[in-house]
């Protein structure tokens, strides 16, 4: 049987000197949608960063494999050209650097790592056309400066649109659903439903329920202090949605 | 557009590649400054009596002058004494089919085509080698239309009464120091005169270079364009590497008439120093318009990679009514590079509109400071100037510094200034590094960015010459991760 997507064993992290996440196990297969549940401040963010590589994110302990390579020993460019994205949570703006360009250079390097052929604009440009329609932008959203000025929800979208080209291997999504009106929300769900493959693998990081009613997850865990402390199916979101956090901080307190 | 990575390839391992010296023999006056000094090079050049008496005014001048000590840059002090105000070639050409070989070769090493044909074709090069020029190319097909494009020299004999009227004009024998010392001693550079009516169908361009040692170079370029004409001239320049600083104190003079628009282009790329900042050019140097007639136009832009010292200030004085002045300038200092440069925009006319756009970068140890001034005179009523001055830091051992002065006499005015300072940070590189790119892709992408509105306004050749020059001046493998 081939090696998971991901195997995350017993990670310890720190960001700065402050201890975050205290020991995480987590399996993926490929095919499957994770949601990673828990209340601020339990590490789900941190989780979703050390998987990126972000710098100040150190893993003091444990270990991840990706497709049974060890994911930690990879620079953050990469882990990227390997087929890890990370839908950032507050997503950078870049005065001037075309938003089309940079998605173009983005994939022109993954391109080149893979050994394939690099696009040229035209290639390029009918590529994108059909993502924009699907997410219900215009052409005139390639021509911006990369998030120059973008609303909350356009960032948010525009994470999704570059997740739709750069088609990943794994796709973590940070806390896309925060900050989004319902008809936002249900775009963005579309988009990574349409991502939905046997060979894809999403974890979907988030503190609401609501996301879920669009996106069924195959598995759902719940993150408190550091640890997963339940895992189950979609009812567990529903659980959550009905009871809140509550219970599980308890439990995690008295161990 | 040329790739970040495309870019990094050329230059892999280049640092500053103009840096070597051709064995061109040379005629070199003696170092030292008098009025001797300055005779001897009239009487080389050959010039008429007027231009030697307007040199030894202007030297008389600079004796009583000291040298200005305003701008935020240090340095040791300059041994005028210690410099020679003359080098030229030995070998002479007249044309483009008669250029030394030795002199050819050179060129051909920079990449600056001294044929009329070729990766080029569309540019019409005036060289300046030291002190004299060597070549200028297209004369005979500008001429066709009236244009006159030359070196400074041969328009002192072939026009002087149009030098003689305009000489000056802009920037008086007097204006500072540094240009005091220029019209004292200046040796060549290159002259156009656009006729009215005339839309110039090529770019002009003067490309300078300093070879011979221990030589100062003081260029002096005149550019007029007449009623209804239109003219893009562009200038480059770069220098050995040598240990020993040296001394550039240029003039540049534009006029633009009634109607008339004059775009200035310059990528200044002399030898900055090595990294601990020894050797390197002294660049103080004077640039000014005058946007005379009406709806006159005249625009600066700047892109300033080179020098240990940068002291320069491209400037617009509109005096005829809906004139406009225009200055776009990126400034690169990395190491031990100083740069104190900016603008000035003098609002006379009527309905004036200025516009000025400062990107500056900083690297390594570099220090960088803008210095403008936006002065609206009484009665220029309704003009309106918009600034904006933006700062990229790289690093934290580098600095920048803003100095704008804004002196507003009139009430119907509209300014608007805008200032940023920013650092390139972790967040902007580690989301690139998501996507695949490296960081030292990234800062090259942030960096391009940042001076996107000034390359915009650069001839298409050009802008893709200034981009890779950023990337090599800035060292860009050395400094990120």
């Amino acid at each position: 049987m081939a090696a998971p997507m991901l195997e995350i064993r017993d990670v310890h992290a720190s960001v700065g000197d402050k201890p975050i996440l205290k020991g995480v196990d987590l399996v993926a297969n490929a095919g499957e949608v994770h949601a990673i549940m828990g209340p601020n401040g339990s590490g789900k963010s941190t989780l979703a960063n050390v998987l990126a590589g972000r710098p100040n994110f150190t893993v003091t302990q444990g270990q991840v494999h990706y497709m049974g390579r060890n994911l930690l020993a990879m620079k953050p460019e990469d882990r990227a050209r390997e087929g890890v994205f990370m839908a950032f949570q507050y997503p950078v703006e870049i005065p001037g650097v075309n938003n089309a360009y940079f998605l173009k250079s983005a994939l022109n390097a993954m391109r080149r790592y893979r050994g394939e052929e690099e696009l040229d604009a035209i290639e390029f440009l009918s590529l994108i056309e059909e993502k924009l329609k699907l997410l219900g932008l215009d052409e005139s959203f390639t021509k911006r400066g990369l998030n120059e000025g973008f609303s909350g929800g356009e960032k948010k979208r525009n994470e999704i649109f570059q997740l739709l080209v750069l088609q990943p291997k794994l796709a973590i999504l940070d806390e896309t659903d925060s900050g989004l009106d319902i008809d936002a929300l249900k775009i963005v769900a579309n988009g990574v439903n349409m991502m939905r493959s046997p060979e894809r693998t999403t974890l979907l990081v988030t503190h609401y329920q609501r996301i879920l009613n669009y996106i069924q997850p195959d598995v759902v865990h719940v993150l408190v202090d550091g640890r997963i402390v339940k895992s189950g199916g979609n009812e567990l979101a529903h659980e959550l949605e009905k009871h809140g956090y509550a219970q599980f901080e308890a439990a995690a307190k008295v161990a | 557009m040329v790739s970040a990575e495309q870019v990094k390839q050329q230059l892999a391992g280049q640092e500053y590649k103009h840096g070597w010296v051709a064995d061109i023999e040379e005629d070199i006056i003696p170092r030292g400054i008098n009025e001797d000094v300055i005779r001897e090079i009239s009487r080389r050049k050959e010039e008429p009596e007027w231009l030697l008496e307007w040199r030894l005014k202007s030297y008389r001048y600079w004796k009583e002058m000291r040298e200005p000590k305003w701008a935020n840059i240090t340095y040791g002090p300059i041994d005028y004494q210690g410099i020679s105000y003359f080098a030229a070639p030995k070998a002479k050409g007249t044309g483009p089919k008669e250029i030394p070989p030795e002199i050819k070769a050179m060129y051909d090493k920079l990449g600056i085509p001294l044929e009329e044909q070729g990766l080029l074709a569309g540019v019409a090069v005036d060289a300046v080698l030291d002190s004299v020029s060597v070549a200028t190319t297209f004369k005979d097909k500008l001429a066709e239309l009236g244009i006159i494009f030359s070196s400074f020299s041969e328009a002192v004999k072939e026009h002087p009464d149009l030098v003689r009227k305009w000489l000056g004009f802009v920037v008086p024998q007097n204006d500072n120091f540094f240009a005091a010392l220029n019209s004292a001693v200046f040796s060549d550079g290159s002259f156009a005169y656009i006729p009215p009516g005339v839309r110039c169908p090529m770019e002009l361009s003067t490309y300078f270079r300093i070879n011979a040692e221990n030589t100062g170079q003081f260029e002096r370029t005149l550019i007029i364009a007449d009623k209804g004409s239109y003219v893009s001239y562009l200038e480059g320049c770069t220098a050995p590497m040598r240990d020993e600083h040296q001394l550039h104190a240029a003039v540049v003079e534009l006029i633009a008439l009634d109607d008339a628009e004059l775009k200035y282009s310059t990528i200044q790329n002399w030898y900055p120093g090595d990294k601990d900042g020894k050797g390197g050019i002294y660049n103080f140097v004077t640039k000014r318009g005058r946007a005379v007639g009406r709806n006159s136009k005249i625009s600066w832009t700047q892109v300033e990679t080179g020098s240990a010292i940068t002291w320069k200030y491209p400037s617009v004085i509109m005096e005829g009514d809906n004139s406009q002045g225009e200055f776009y300038g990126v400034a690169v200092v990395n190491n031990r590079q100083q740069a104190d440069t900016g603008t000035k925009m003098t609002h006379i006319g009527k309905n004036t509109r200025s516009t000025i756009i400062s990107k500056g970068i900083s690297s390594g140890f570099g220090q960088q400071t803008y210095r403008g001034a936006v002065k609206i005179l009484r009665g220029a009523t309704g003009a309106r100037n918009y600034s904006q001055c933006d700062s990229l830091l790289i690093g934290d051992k580098c600095g920048a510094h803003t100095f704008p002065y804004i002196e507003v006499m009139d009430p119907s005015a509209q300014m608007e200034h805008e200032a940023s300072t920013s650092k390139i940070g972790e967040d902007q590189l580690f989301y690139c590094q998501q996507r695949g790119i490296t960081p030292e892709d990234a800062t090259n992408m942030i960096v391009n960015g940042f001076c996107k509105k000034v390359f915009n306004n650069l001839p298409m050749e050009f802008a893709v010459e200034a981009q890779k020059l950023i990337v090599v001046s800035l060292n860009l493998e050395g400094t990120v991760g």
